[in-house]
């Protein structure tokens, strides 16, 4: 950045429309394409199949002609809890997975993960995944892997980053262009990127010009599990109210949050 | 052949019915090996664990056997910071027992982690806020107070005692016992409350999360107290087995009655405690996050209330009554059913709070996640068993264990 550049706190984050979800895939294929996703040989159990962004169905439960499903994307929350103590970060015994304050991003640093796999056990949104087996491609593809993203080593922890090597080359292009700030479009997910729906938008949630900032204001909008405490950056926004209830839980006799 | 060994005025079996029984037990013992080595070289994937069962039967295990390797530091508490000098009978018994529990939940974690090599860094590291740093420290701390307390002990074989020098270090270090005795409790206050401080923190998990004083869950506290009123229990259940096994009496009935009765009142106390707590979770902390108790027992194939009944009402209160009541101690059926319902009471409170844990479901659009161990995971669990069996039959044959074996057992 150049001297005197004003610092100040982004908080990034993402909007899905889950009324524009078609559950295509397309974001979760970007996301181990960019991101140098091992896969399996046989991916049938999906246990233990590693997908940083996964697509969930949910149903309404209702049968025709008021059956309704929805597809909710889901990568890491990158909650931010109380002043920063995500769920996964405050138990990491060995300080492997961090929040960054200055970007609101919980980091996973791979090589201090010893694989207690204690956040996995903290997280309720099943974001965190472990290289339960060596990360092999079939041949010639590790020729295509991204340059920017180191691949894992078995026994560690691994999570959706939110494209954080995409944010840092954003970056490099801004400083070496003399400029302070990037633009919105500068850094944005493979996900997003690659939502044919254009239902997932990220950006700076704190930033006023950019989309997120009005998005998550709107009262259709709701996050996963807010009631745990989590604080995530990940928003969804649905017009039906069974969506929104189905974002966390609720007791029998309680309305869900307006 | 190694009568040189034995401690003078005891009797033990032959070198060959020995070697028979220790050949046994190290078929089980490479068994596990095996699978260890499997999980080590091949990685977990040996295992059944999963992304949703980051914590399986392993960290169970660990749990388990701290809890029951427990009693090693409340029988020290008794003895040497309490005063009740009874328990000098039954003290070493409790610090090799201590020392076993303690080395295996080492070797379990050490299997259980994906990257071993790295095991360093959870000191080197260390963040002051996990539980987890927490548990290293002290728990390594405490198996190095464990391993001193237990020298003295090897140091009194009759071989080793033939040696001035070990026989007056072990003289010297039985004077300061005290010392360790409650470096050991304070220690263990703080492991075994860390562990429950594990599950309890889990603010993403309703099932496990408790709230609490300051930085500390109630789990914190209920751990503790349940491994200090169930760790002497397992102590006896282990004396009474090596009893059965030898075919000797090896501690007389009024040390084991009053740990017994002490044991009891400590259950009982948690028991409370616990209920309490139970209480709470169910009617406070839950509704908040939109739960209901039953929402934790319903809807799968094996966590039904009857979990919360063994853990609470068989497990828990119906030892507590029998121990602290005279006449249930003096039943000896009664009595042993009591001891092996506190063990099994403590062993399922530590399987609910990392199994149950994981197979809850907390987002509405899951559902319950259900696990069953691989045999490379049986095998390493059993692993310690048999190790521990192995370590108790040496000392048992070629230490001083039990104080009171020559007045109970006169050789002719």
């Amino acid at each position: 950045m150049s001297k005197g550049s004003k610092h100040k706190v982004k908080k990034f984050g993402m909007v899905i429309d889950l009324d524009k979800c078609t559950g295509c895939g397309a974001c979760m294929v970007a996301c181990m394409s960019e991101n140098n996703v091992p896969f399996k040989e046989n991916e049938s159990k999906k246990l233990d199949s590693i997908t940083w962004m996964r697509v969930y169905k949910l149903e309404n439960g209702k049968s025709f002609p008021e059956a309704d499903i929805c597809f909710l994307p889901r990568p890491c929350m990158h909650c931010e809890g109380d002043r920063g103590h995500a769920p996964c970060v405050s138990v990491c015994p060995a300080i492997a997975t961090d929040y960054d304050h200055n970007t609101g991003i919980v980091s996973q640093i791979y090589t201090r993960c010893f694989g207690c796999r204690y956040c996995m056990a903290a997280c309720p949104y099943h974001a965190r995944y472990f290289n339960w087996r060596d990360p092999v491609w079939p041949e010639g593809m590790e020729k295509f892997l991204n340059p920017n993203v180191s691949p894992r080593m078995r026994g560690v922890v691994e999570k959706c980053s939110f494209c954080h090597h995409r944010y840092q080359l954003a970056l490099d292009k801004a400083y070496a262009e003399g400029r302070d700030k990037i633009e919105e479009d500068e850094y944005q997910t493979a996900c997003a990127h690659a939502c044919p729906a254009n239902a997932i938008t990220f950006g700076d949630l704190n930033n006023k010009k950019h989309s997120v900032y009005r998005l998550k204001k709107n009262p259709n909008t709701f996050r996963l599990l807010e009631r745990l405490g989590t604080n995530p950056k990940v928003y969804y926004h649905s017009s039906r109210e069974w969506v929104r209830r189905a974002g966390d839980n609720y007791l029998k006799h309680e309305a869900a949050k307006a | 052949m190694d009568s040189a060994l034995i401690p003078e005025g005891v009797k033990r079996c032959s070198l060959g019915r020995f070697s028979v029984w220790i050949l046994a037990l190290t078929a089980i013992l490479l068994w596990g090996v095996i699978a260890m080595l499997l999980c080590w070289f091949k990685g977990l994937n040996q295992t059944n664990m999963n992304d949703a069962y980051g914590f399986a039967l392993w960290i169970w295990a660990d749990l388990a056997v701290i809890a029951l390797g427990g009693g090693a530091f409340f029988t020290g508490f008794l003895k040497y910071i309490v005063g009740k000098d009874e328990l000098k009978n039954i003290i070493n018994y409790a610090v090799i027992i201590g020392v076993i529990c303690y080395t295996s939940a080492l070797l379990l974690l050490a299997i259980d982690v994906g990257q071993p090599l790295r095991s360093w860094f959870i000191f080197w590291h260390a963040n002051v806020h996990s539980m987890l740093t927490e548990v290293a420290f002290c728990l390594s701390c405490y198996l190095v107070v464990l391993i001193i307390e237990f020298l003295p002990l090897l140091f009194e074989n009759p071989k080793l005692d033939k040696k001035p020098f070990l026989r007056h270090l072990s003289h010297n270090m039985h004077e300061i016992m005290a010392v360790f005795a409650a470096t050991g409790a304070f220690l263990s206050f703080f492991h075994q409350g860390s562990l429950g401080g594990v599950a309890g923190v889990l603010f993403g998990r309703p099932f496990a999360f408790r709230e609490g004083v300051f930085i500390w869950p109630w789990t914190f506290f209920l751990f503790t107290w349940s491994a200090a009123a169930c760790g002497p229990c397992f102590t006896i259940l282990i004396t009474r087995l090596t009893e059965k096994v030898t075919n000797k009496k090896l501690v007389k009935d009024n040390v084991v009655d009053l740990l017994a009765k002490i044991s009891g009142w400590m259950l009982g106390t948690y028991i409370i405690a616990k209920i309490f707590d139970t209480w709470y979770w169910a009617a406070y902390t839950l509704p908040k996050q939109g739960f209901s108790l039953i929402d934790f027992y319903s809807n799968n194939p094996f966590y039904g209330i009857w979990i919360l009944v063994a853990e609470i009402v068989i497990c828990g209160i119906i030892p507590a009554a029998i121990l602290i009541s005279s006449g249930g101690r003096k039943n000896k059926r009664l009595f042993m059913t009591a001891i092996i319902l506190a063990v099994i009471g403590v062993c399922i409170n530590r399987w609910v709070m990392v199994l149950q844990t994981m197979a809850a479901p907390v987002m509405t659009f899951e559902g319950w996640f259900m696990y069953y161990p691989s045999w490379q995971e049986v095998a390493t669990t059993i692993l310690p068993v048999a190790y521990g069996a192995i370590f108790i039959s040496f000392a048992y044959r070629y230490l001083p264990i039990f104080p009171q074996e020559r007045e109970l057992n006169p050789i002719d």
